[in-house]
């Protein structure tokens, strides 16, 4: 049997944070009541024109740049024309032989040391149209307070190879519109959507086959379950001798299957043209070079420079770059430990993978809604480390520290937390518990080896918790194996 | 027609009031009714601004056109006075906000009279294509004042206001002025905001100015020009001196001259205005020299195609969604909307728009007709290195009748000959009124110059009228 691989290139589409819309000073925030953020501009009124937004193009430049993209010194803007009851000028204004942004690419990691880049052709700013509300009794209603809000269109080369790939890719492009702070990320919203092209050919051709356009993506595991999907759907009529036709397909996740748009929803000549209202688009050097040097880390570089600086593992680097604020809290908690070493970082890094998080996954918030002071992460990991607290205790006054926002290190100290690490008291100690229980002696010589963890227990039980557990141990074994 | 100084000197005089002045015009504009020319006449606001303007000439603190009357063309924005751009699917749509050359006319104490009739959406050069009604030569009521703004003429042509705004987009402020023996100043484009003026072909339109003299056109550019946050594609440079400089005219200028091939395609009445005209430049001290134009032929296709392209977009907003006429009935009421609120002419020019940027004919029409754009500004480039000004016909023959052209678009089309030219530059261009040879019916001949040069426009429709 023919074995086939698929073909795949994203179409992502960015709603950015600026402060207003793109051509007009309407607010731009999402959630208001309906048709209130408006102007005469974005309603389409007689008359009104179009001004760019500075800082859309600041932000669609940072993006450029943060993709390896070159950024074209002009470009201009052009006008979509379709009829549609949400387009209130009956044309969109986008770009269109001339992107702002060309030619660049991203890295995706396929596994911890093997990662693979996928071309960008090209990155351009648009404007939103509004939204239409089919779903009433009464009558199709519109909401123009999306009308007009900045969008930027990245177009992926079709490198893609499979649904996971597809994943990684638009996961990486979305941490990338974090890191720059230019988009919410927000898929659910519609602050970011995903149009997949997919065809299949046999493995080892070089021709593409024929590609369908799926839409309607509409959250992250969608994008992979529709897009396997149809990679299968394509395979299978193949398989049984069809043909595959150019056409647009939508997911529908009640089905968890693809279907035909009907013809008329995308048989359009949009009869793009030069936009006459907008003048042309000029990034200067001034510019180009400001923007750059305000360009964060990057997730995939800081993700390889934790692992170098702190010595920690990929796995825990990757979930901190996951979310930038939490890789932020990180290297925030690291900074203010008293012994600085690969054992502290690598304490650090577990306190937060299991203590902290453990807490943000049960409220649903990030690490910066949870007003931890990173100091206070650090002070236990400098007590951990030097062995003066138990894990026991460090967990258990944690609760404390968090509610009441109080120094661990005034905890331990005014509560005498500090475990016993001097051995001449645990030895005594210790005796007392061996004279207690001559008969688990007996046994544990007679081979029971598991009594140990009884003595153990015994001690610290005394020793409110408090005891170097490995102290213990160690004069355990001493007097019992002698 | 009136003028404003010297209504400025009755109100020194105390001869009358601007509410008196203002009532006087409201009755003659009543009594002119049958011309067709206003489509709204603000007789309530007028008045009332006009009060403000008799206490700011009894404070002595008037602005810089308190109390002067000006009529605007129905296609420019103006807050809370319906704007219908002559248009069934306008006909009863207020805007919310005010076009910022209304914004500047009211803010130094000009009196908005009322809104002129036009073209539909500016589509036309006679008037004819009105919702409303055509529009009457005040000189002859048998003829066409001329369009797209032959409200606007007319309105100056009959002394009912002292300053009328219109848009130009192929001619549309100048033709008109021409039949109506005004002035018609068209200027650079990007001079004047088009934040507000309802856009016909984004790329070509320009607000004008008609006017009875010079000096009041200028003193009306001064208030309106400069630049606008609200339109990217007006000139980021400061307002217009002309008022200031309107008596400097330089004591040697060239003047260009076109070849008696271009002017062949005048009447008679016409050539011989534009000789006499060569002969009064020379006597203010113009020295005269042939220019000429790569290629004349092509101004009115390539003008037809990227007007009625941007046209075809431009109308697109009208849909019947959120404002304005919506067909009744069931169905796609968006197609019933634009096939029941567009008139023939309109509709005619959103085909033509666009067939030429449909996919397979893009190039063959737009991208060359663009191409072609560049040549001819290119040409006034090069015009305007070897001459100041530029003599030319503002149309090819004198005033046509009502119903003379209006089933022949192209014999319409091809009465803008002469003006359009000035539009793919983007120059500034005015009509001025060269004489009444025929029947007592005006004709118009037209000063080009180049980019942001209304000065000597200005200076010598000024010197010509007097
Ligand atoms: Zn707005």
């Amino acid at each position: 049997m023919i074995e086939f691989e698929p073909v795949i290139g994203l179409e992502v589409h960015a709603q950015l944070l600026t402060n207003s819309k793109a051509f007009c000073s309407c607010s731009a925030e999402y959630g208001a009541l309906p048709n209130t953020q408006t102007c005469p501009v974005c309603l389409g009124h007689p008359g009104a024109l179009p001004v760019l937004n500075e800082n859309l193009l600041n932000f669609i430049i940072k993006m450029g740049i943060a993709t390896n993209c070159k950024i074209r010194e002009i470009s201009t803007f052009a006008r979509k024309n379709y009829f549609y009851p949400d387009l209130p000028k009956g044309y969109q204004i986008t770009q269109y032989e001339d992107p702002i942004c060309y030619d660049g690419f991203i890295e995706i990691e396929l596994s911890e040391t093997e990662r693979k880049r996928i071309g960008i052709i090209r990155i351009h700013m648009e404007e939103d149209a509004g939204k239409s509300i089919h779903d009433l009794d009464i009558d199709t209603l519109v909401d123009l307070n999306r009308s007009g809000v900045p969008l930027i269109e990245i177009v992926s080369e079709p490198d893609i190879r499979s649904a996971q790939e597809a994943y990684k890719y638009l996961t990486s492009i979305k941490q990338i519109l974090l890191y720059l702070g230019i988009c919410t990320g927000n898929m659910e919203e519609g602050a970011l959507r995903c149009d997949a092209n997919i065809s299949v050919r046999p493995i080892g051709n070089s021709k593409f086959g024929t590609k369908t356009e799926v839409k309607n993506l509409n959250s992250f595991r969608n994008v992979e379950k529709a897009i396997e999907y149809e990679i299968q759907r394509q395979i299978e009529v193949i398989r049984n001798g069809g043909n595959i036709h150019q056409e647009t397909r939508l997911w529908d996740a009640a089905s968890q299957t693809t279907r035909p748009m009907r013809s008329k929803e995308f048989a359009h000549d949009y009869r793009y043209f030069p936009e006459p209202d907008l003048v042309k688009v000029k990034v200067s050097n001034e510019r180009l070079d400001s923007i750059r040097s305000s360009i964060p880390e990057l997730p995939l570089a800081r993700k390889q420079r934790l692992i170098d600086q702190y010595g920690i593992p990929h796995y825990d680097a990757s979930i901190f770059v996951e979310d930038h604020n939490l890789a932020d809290y990180y290297e925030h908690c690291c900074s203010y430990l008293a012994v600085k070493s690969q054992k502290t970082f690598k304490l650090v890094s577990n306190w937060l993978m299991t203590e902290v998080m453990r807490i943000l996954s049960e409220r649903k918030i990030d690490i910066n809604e949870l007003g931890l002071n990173p100091k206070f992460v650090a002070e236990i990991v400098d007590y951990l480390s030097e062995d003066k607290i138990s894990s026991r205790i460090a967990k258990d006054i944690f609760p404390e520290v968090l509610q009441n926002n109080m120094s661990p290190a005034k905890i331990i100290e005014e509560r005498s937390l500090v475990q016993i690490s001097d051995s001449s008291a645990l030895e005594t100690l210790i005796d007392e518990v061996l004279a207690n229980n001559q008969d688990s002696i007996e046994k544990y010589k007679s081979g029971r080896k598991n009594v140990f963890g009884f003595f153990v227990g015994q001690v610290m039980e005394k020793m409110k918790g408090k005891a170097n557990p490995k102290l213990v141990t160690e004069i355990l074994r001493k007097k019992l194996d002698d | 027609m009136i003028k404003y100084s010297d209504f400025l000197k009755k109100i020194q005089n105390k001869e009358t009031t601007c509410v008196d002045f203002t009532k006087e015009i409201l009755d003659k504009i009543w009594e002119n009714r049958h011309l067709n020319i206003f489509i709204t006449v603000c007789n309530e606001k007028a008045l009332a601004q006009a009060a403000e303007s008799d206490k700011r000439f009894l404070d002595g603190n008037p602005r810089k056109l308190e109390g002067m009357i000006v009529a605007i063309k129905d296609n420019i924005s103006t807050k809370g006075i319906r704007t219908t751009c002559a248009s069934r699917m306008l006909e009863n749509f207020e805007p919310i906000y005010d076009a910022t050359a209304v914004e500047r006319l009211m803010a130094e104490g000009a009196i908005i009279i009322g809104k002129t009739n036009l073209d539909e959406f500016a589509m036309g050069s006679s008037n004819e294509t009105s919702y409303f009604g055509n529009v009457l030569n005040p000189i002859n009521n048998e003829y066409t004042p001329g369009g797209s703004s032959g409200g606007s003429a007319a309105a100056v042509a009959a002394g009912l206001c002292h300053v009328a705004l219109g848009s130009d987009t192929g001619g549309s402020v100048r033709q008109p002025a021409a039949f109506c023996g005004t002035l018609g100043l068209k200027p650079t484009y990007g001079r004047i905001s088009r934040w507000g003026l309802v856009a016909f072909a984004s790329s070509l339109d320009q607000i004008g100015i008609l006017a009875s003299n010079a000096d009041d056109t200028a003193r009306v550019l001064d208030v309106i020009s400069g630049s606008d946050a609200k339109d990217s594609t007006c000139a980021n440079i400061s307002p217009s001196q002309t008022f200031d400089n309107l008596q400097n005219l330089p004591e040697k200028f060239t003047f260009g001259v076109i070849s008696n091939k271009l002017l062949n395609n005048c009447s008679e009445d016409i050539v011989r205005a534009y000789d006499f005209y060569v002969e009064k430049l020379k006597s203010l001290g113009g020295q005269p020299k042939e220019i000429s134009f790569t290629n004349p032929n092509i101004w009115i296709p390539t003008y037809y195609i990227l007007a009625t392209a941007e046209a075809s977009s431009n109308l697109s907003r009208y849909d019947g969604v959120r404002y304005g006429f919506r067909a009744e009935g069931e169905g796609d009421f968006v197609t019933r909307t634009r096939s029941e609120g567009f008139g023939m002419e309109v509709k005619r020019r959103i085909m033509l728009g666009t067939f030429v940027l449909s996919s397979g004919y893009y190039d063959a029409y737009y991208t060359k007709a663009q191409k072609a754009r560049r040549l001819i500004y290119n040409d006034y480039n090069r015009i305007f290195n070897e001459v100041d000004v530029l003599l030319m016909p503002t149309t090819p023959t004198p005033p046509f009748k009502i119903g003379e052209k209006i089933n022949d678009p192209i014999a319409m089309y091809y009465s803008d000959l002469f003006t359009i030219s000035a539009n793919l530059g983007a120059i500034p261009a005015i009509s001025f009124p060269a004489g009444s040879p025929s029947n007592g019916l005006p004709i118009g001949l037209q000063l080009q110059s180049k980019h942001f040069n209304e000065d000597i426009l200005l200076q010598l429709s000024n010197a010509l009228l007097k």
